[in-house]
């Protein structure tokens, strides 16, 4: 079931929540939502399910290329798990995953037995087979949100949407969860679209990734794509870490104080105010002068703790400390200190004009 | 009850407040219910048995507790509909109509009474339409239920709306997403969330009715075996200066209203219990 939006827009007063919004899901495709808060992420995510309908003549939603905009959201068969789960608090865990075959019309509702039989296997697919008589109270955090995804799975959606699954659990939880959907996904080939906040869990886990800011649909593109070929400044700054050099075009090439980075594109007019953005992992450290385009600094603090090792560098100017990561031997290597000289050089950049690549 | 402070309690001062709260309940409650009890007592068993079971004093309670009831049971579905259009809607003069929620609570109860007779008679603004109709209600038990009703009405209202709106609106839509239709959303998802507040609502109305004096006695018409209320009896009977005959009716109603309001509490006791 592929998921079709078209030009949607959404006012909330005179708040514009969605400004044009396009966006296309294959069929069976796993597609995550990343921007910001208050970026219009669940705004988005609630149109597709029906939830909340769209600027009046805005738009259209098209389910395997049928316009369901007329339909409302029990009638589009979309599972949604919400950002804050909306568990059934007085029912057990049970009667909430049963919750949408009990509600089914008569004529296609499944036997007692049958829907006893189902949510066993559910159960079994959230591994909580032991949790069936708990209520939601009597749960964590992350079993609420399993249990909340299998109450969505039950009614055998067209469709998943799951509205920031990971948002409030702590970082191992949520590698575990984010691993297992990403299994799950593969398991069952539902067409699903995921909200977060969060770019490692965006780029690790999604076949694509649309970065919206502000109502709008920055990038869409594989985690490959919006990572290596980021779109805009935003979509830059909002994918890692990222240092940030102000300068001038001169000549075809950005000059930064005395530093001249190539760009890409020469018809960009001499003398226009463009940014260089860095990305910590690509700049290189040195004890000594080696090769062209390095620049002097010293080094104002040092993180050895984690996987790799963070390196504050003051430009020799002083006018701003640029953040370096640098593998944990290649610090051994260095032996670096605070305080000492050190050269540092750019192996990769990214200049934006005005906020557009060039 | 629980007599023990938990042992990881954020708030000091548990023995303190306990003993206050018991203080305090003695003083109000325990001590003069304690000497309606010591009153009765004092008469003798006979004479108590013969003034409680006297056939006009079986049909006041009869009056009072029925008529009680059935007005709870319409300021729940009333108060509910109230609170549900009070937190779900915005409409002009939804402030005024919030305030004159609260207005039976302010209102003297006699005030209540005299203009609820009024409009009520048959020549009032509404007893003149129903009367064509068949229907009288000042000087009837109809009459009862509407002054207990009007007395009742903030409660429901007040305990629901609080909880309304805390409801979680999410979880509305996740029933629609599951494919509930409203009415179904309503009875599986938001009237379970409700109803212990509705109950609590009700339960107060119903205590505030069986102790009702002002607002009934001036449209019930106070007809021995037909329209007279428990508390009126004993009114008179006080007037008449009989004490013991008082006493003997007050324990009556004493013990008939705590046995009910501590079933509806062990109610919701058991109903809060299920889900934590
Ligand atoms: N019902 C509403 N009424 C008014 N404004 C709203 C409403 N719902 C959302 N908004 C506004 O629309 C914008 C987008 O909201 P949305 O919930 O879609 O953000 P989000 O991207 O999901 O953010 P988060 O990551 O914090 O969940 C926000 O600025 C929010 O204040
Ligand atoms: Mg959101």
């Amino acid at each position: 079931m592929s998921i079709e939006v078209r030009d949607v827009h959404k006012t909330f007063g005179t708040f514009a929540a969605l400004k044009g919004v396009s966006l296309k899901i294959q069929s069976g495709e796993l597609m995550a939502l990343l921007g910001p808060s208050g970026s219009g992420k669940t705004t988005l995510l609630r149109i597709i399910a029906g939830l909340e309908t769209p600027d009046d003549g805005s738009g259209d939603i098209l389910f395997h290329g049928e316009n369901v905009a007329a339909l409302r959201a029990a009638a589009r068969h979309v599972g949604f798990v919400f950002q804050h789960y909306a568990l059934f608090r007085h029912m057990t865990v049970f009667e909430n995953i049963a919750f949408g075959l009990r509600v089914r019309p008569r004529r296609n509702r499944p036997s007692n037995d049958a829907i006893r039989g189902k949510v066993a296997s559910l159960l079994k697919l959230v591994q909580l087979e032991n949790f069936a008589g708990r209520y939601p109270s009597q749960l964590s955090g992350g079993q609420r949100q399993r249990v909340a995804l299998a109450r969505a799975l039950a009614v055998e959606p067209r469709v998943l949407l799951l509205d920031e699954p990971f948002g409030s659990l702590d970082a191992k939880v949520r590698k575990e969860l984010r691993a297992w959907i990403r299994r799950l996904h593969d398991e069952i080939h539902i067409t699903s679209v995921f909200v977060t906040h969060d770019q490692d869990e965006a780029l690790e886990v999604a076949d694509r990734v649309a970065v919206m800011n502000e109502g709008a649909i920055e990038q869409i593109g594989t985690p490959e794509e919006v990572y290596d070929q980021p779109a805009s400044a935003f979509v830059y700054q909002f994918l890692g870490n990222v240092n940030i050099f102000e300068g001038r075009i001169r000549n075809g090439r950005l000059r930064i104080g005395c530093l001249e980075l190539p760009v890409s594109s020469p018809e960009s007019a001499d003398n226009q105010p463009a940014r260089a953005y860095v990305r910590p992992h690509d700049i290189e450290l040195a004890r000594i002068v080696a090769g062209e385009g390095v620049r002097r600094g010293t080094v104002q603090h040092i993180h050895t703790a984690g996987p790799i090792v963070r390196v504050g560098v003051r430009t020799f100017d002083g006018s701003q400390t640029i953040e370096v990561e640098i593998a944990r031997e290649k610090h051994q290597e260095l032996d670096l200190r605070v305080g000492n000289v050190v050269y540092y050089r750019m192996r990769h950049s990214q200049i934006f004009v005005e906020d557009y690549s060039i | 009850m629980r007599f023990f402070a938990p042992k990881n309690n954020v708030l000091p001062g548990f023995r303190l407040a306990m003993g206050f709260t018991l203080f305090y309940l003695s003083l109000i409650v325990l001590i003069p219910v304690a000497a309606i009890f010591i009153k009765t007592a004092a008469a003798g068993w006979s004479q108590f048995w013969q003034t409680a079971t006297s056939p006009r004093v079986v049909a006041s309670y009869r009056l009072s507790f029925g008529v009680s009831a059935l007005a709870a049971l319409a300021n729940g579905v009333f108060g509910l509909l109230a609170a549900w259009v009070l937190v779900r809607y915005e409409f002009i003069g939804k402030r005024m109509v919030d305030a004159l929620v609260d207005l039976p609570f302010a209102l003297p109860t006699a005030v209540a009474g005299i203009s609820l007779t009024t409009v009520y008679a048959e020549t009032g603004w509404i007893g003149q339409w129903l009367k064509p109709l068949g229907v009288k209600v000042a000087f009837t038990p109809l009459g009862v239920l509407v002054a207990l009703t009007f007395i009742g009405l903030p409660f429901v209202v007040r305990t629901v709306q609080p909880v309304l709106q805390d409801l979680d609106r999410e979880v509305e839509d996740a029933a629609a997403s599951l494919g509930a239709n409203r009415w179904q959303t309503f009875y599986r998802v938001i009237f379970p969330a409700l109803w212990p507040a509705a109950l609590t609502g009700a339960t107060l109305a119903f205590a505030r009715a069986v102790g009702e004096y002002g607002s009934v006695i001036f449209i019930s018409g106070n007809m021995p075996m037909r329209t007279e209320i428990t508390p009126l009896l004993i009114v008179t009977k006080l007037e008449q200066y009989d004490y013991a005959g008082a006493t003997a009716i007050a324990v009556v109603m004493l013990v008939a209203s705590f046995s009910l309001l501590l079933l509806i509490n062990l109610l919701q006791w058991w109903s809060a219990h299920r889900g934590t």
